[in-house]
């Protein structure tokens, strides 16, 4: 029986084998080794989630905390980036990307094209999104769209172990600057992942589930809930196709088209907001490019327009429920 | 003098001053006559800190620059005909005309890119030390921001980084008077921005800027001390730019005569060139020589820039994953 380990333990697996491989790869953030100055335990946290739990007695110096600095801390893997190291580096939450957002659109992004071909910025930034945790308007956000949105970025964002390990591999093998987006919700989910290294290339979704019914276009950890509700809707005979499209930049828009094509109907589930999204560019891909294929209005089921509430009350009728995902998925089957 | 330099190492920094100064008279020219297209920068009145600070690095240390980083560039050794081809947008430009004035980069020369963005250059410097750090090259980053943007947080944040991490780095701050069109004796919060530096833990000096044995000897100490392992000196050279924040800025905000005051009295070329030929064996007839060596490689780089080509619409679409 294949190996089974947590998502979490997948990253952790894919940068001790990227560190041992490579000794330009830095792992750089607040508390990636944690207890750094402490009369505690050096170690101590590895990682605001445990991710880099471990790899700090394994590669010295390689690995290194950082005052609590994002503008700093992330320009510093820039420029290491950019003079011949490839660092991964965390931003702890997305919704950081506000203190230090410059180093990413205006430095990391920009230097290969702006300086006409002549730099690689091979850095990764980790980091993570999602709601679910109880944890707030600034501490739930889904911001991918917004990398998504800057010429220059690859924005990955894994919905299992399997895929994490994988992307990871490609995002430090890859010369261009790489957000990395993890769903803390995922940290904890189990799945098949072989041991040896493996990297998976960007700009090819995964098609989760075939089916000829409906297309179902997911993002993140919205998968596994369009999974979910694909296997009830499989008892009510609705056969759906489900597209994890892995990367957001690049994206497999072959892939998107391909299954409109076959099933005629599309439902987009995007954590997100409503607005200028992944859901409303992939509607607008299959409005451009599939528009004869379309045999139903496209359906988009996000977050609404609206911060992340903190209450559990509110915060579950934020997130994209299956309820709703199945609701939406009947409506554009039973159209015309 | 107070530094060990040699005759040709100082006729070395007149050439770079000049290059500079000739580099920068010409911009101005050509930008007046509608010649020269966005936004730029000049750093003529400034070539002493440039020079004197450049001249203590490596070929294989790196500088970030910022939004006024000619002299940077030229300083570090950056070919002055790429550089007038980018501002051109001239094909043959070192960014092959996708950077322009204020993106003029070249890590092969070390220097790591002028910046639109004030504060921009610190964190990026940081990283090209950690660099140098962790590959145990003894070399050195270097960042040259203004007095605008020393009061960024992405400054005051890698000032922090730099000493936490005692990292090889060195940061000089040009205090030309003005961000923009605002004092820097209102905006700045203390009399000398190298007394930030105590906040840090780190080593803080504040020299004359005007004078290029003052810079060189600061720099010369700091760099040594990143390369030895005693972590990052902030130096503040307080100095005047002859020119406008940017080419169509007229200046209102300076006093009348301001300018030509300080190019009669405060010139660093003018200054250095006096010293040379007063306590050197350097004549007056050997800076000449220079100046008319310099005049015709600034004339050679104009004529070659205009002569260029501009990039075609194939450039439009390279240099950039797309997938769309």
């Amino acid at each position: 029986m294949a190996r089974k380990i947590l998502y979490r333990d997948a990253i952790n697996e894919a940068l001790d084998q990227e560190m041992a491989r490579d000794d330009t790869v830095l792992v750089m953030g607040e508390d990636v080794v944690g207890g750094t100055g402490t009369n505690g335990e050096m170690d101590a946290w590895g990682g605001a989630f445990g991710v880099t739990k471990g790899l700090y007695g394994k590669y010295g110096d390689r690995i290194m905390d950082s005052p609590i600095s994002e503008s700093a801390l992330i320009g510093a893997a820039v420029g290491a980036a950019a003079t011949g190291m490839r660092p991964v580096c965390e931003l702890m939450f997305i919704d950081f990307l506000g203190v230090c957002f410059d180093q990413i659109y205006n430095q990391a992004a920009k230097f290969r094209y702006m300086f006409g071909g002549k730099v690689k910025t091979p850095v990764v930034i980790r980091t993570m999104y999602g709601a679910g945790f109880r944890a707030g308007a600034q501490h739930s956000q889904c911001l991918y769209n917004i990398f998504t949105h800057i010429p220059g970025l690859k924005v990955v964002m894994p919905s299992t172990p399997y895929d994490a390990k994988g992307l990871l591999i490609q995002a430090i093998r890859d010369d261009d600057p790489v957000v990395f987006c993890e769903h803390k919700a995922l940290y904890a989910t189990e799945g098949e992942v072989p041991k040896e290294s493996y990297a998976i290339p960007f700009g090819e979704a995964n098609i989760v589930r075939k089916g000829g019914d409906v297309t179902i276009v997911a993002l993140g950890r919205m998968v596994l809930l369009a999974g979910q509700v694909a296997e009830t809707l499989a008892g009510d005979g609705i056969h759906c196709e489900i597209i994890d499209p892995r990367t957001t930049s690049p994206f497999d828009e072959d892939a998107v088209l391909e299954s409109v094509g076959n099933t005629g109907r599309l439902v987009i589930v995007d954590e997100s907001n409503p607005r200028c999204s992944m859901a409303t560019d992939i509607s607008s891909l299959a409005a451009q490019k599939g528009f004869e294929f379309l045999q139903a209005p496209i359906e988009m089921v996000t977050a609404p327009h609206t911060p992340v509430p903190f209450s559990g009350a509110l915060e579950d009728l934020y997130i994209p429920s299956p309820e709703r995902i199945d609701a939406a998925i009947r409506k554009v089957v039973a159209y015309g | 003098m107070t530094t060990a330099l040699s005759v040709e190492d100082l006729l070395n920094a007149y050439r770079t001053m000049k290059t500079i100064r000739d580099f920068e008279e010409c911009v101005h020219v050509e930008f007046a006559k509608g010649e020269i297209p966005g936004f730029v920068h000049l750093y003529a009145g400034e070539e002493a800190s440039a020079t004197g600070v450049c001249m203590n690095l490596r070929d294989d240390d790196y500088i970030a620059s910022n939004h006024r980083g000619h002299g940077h560039c030229i300083a570090k050794g950056v070919d002055v005909h790429g550089m007038m081809a980018e501002i051109y947008g001239k094909r043959g430009g070192t960014c092959r005309g996708k950077g322009g004035s204020m993106h003029i980069a070249d890590f092969d020369a070390g220097m790591m890119g002028a910046n639109g963005i004030v504060g921009g250059g610190p964190p990026l410097a940081c990283g090209a030390a950690l660099t140098a750090k962790m590959k145990g090259n003894g070399g050195v980053a270097l960042a040259f921001f203004g007095d605008g943007a020393s009061n960024q947080g992405t400054t005051f944040e890698s000032l922090n980084l730099a000493a936490v991490w005692k990292l090889p780095c060195v940061f000089v701050v040009e205090n030309n008077g003005y961000a923009e069109a605002t004092a820097s004796s209102w905006a700045v919060s203390c009399e000398d921005i190298s007394m930030r530096a105590e906040g840090f833990g780190m080593v803080g000096i504040t020299i004359d800027g005007h004078d290029f044995f003052a810079v060189h000897e600061a720099a010369q100490e700091a760099v040594e001390r990143a390369r030895n392992g005693g972590g990052p000196t902030l130096i503040e050279c307080k100095l005047d730019r002859f020119f406008g924040h940017c080419e169509d800025d007229n200046q209102s905000y300076r006093a009348p005569n301001e300018v030509r005051e300080i190019r009669a009295n405060k010139d660093c070329i003018k200054r250095f060139a006096t010293v040379l030929t007063a306590n050197t064996e350097i004549t007056n007839s050997d800076l000449v020589a220079i100046d008319g060596e310099v005049r015709v490689l600034i004339d050679d780089a104009l004529a070659k820039a205009v002569a260029d080509s501009a990039p075609g619409a194939a450039d439009l679409l390279t240099d950039v994953y797309i997938t769309y």
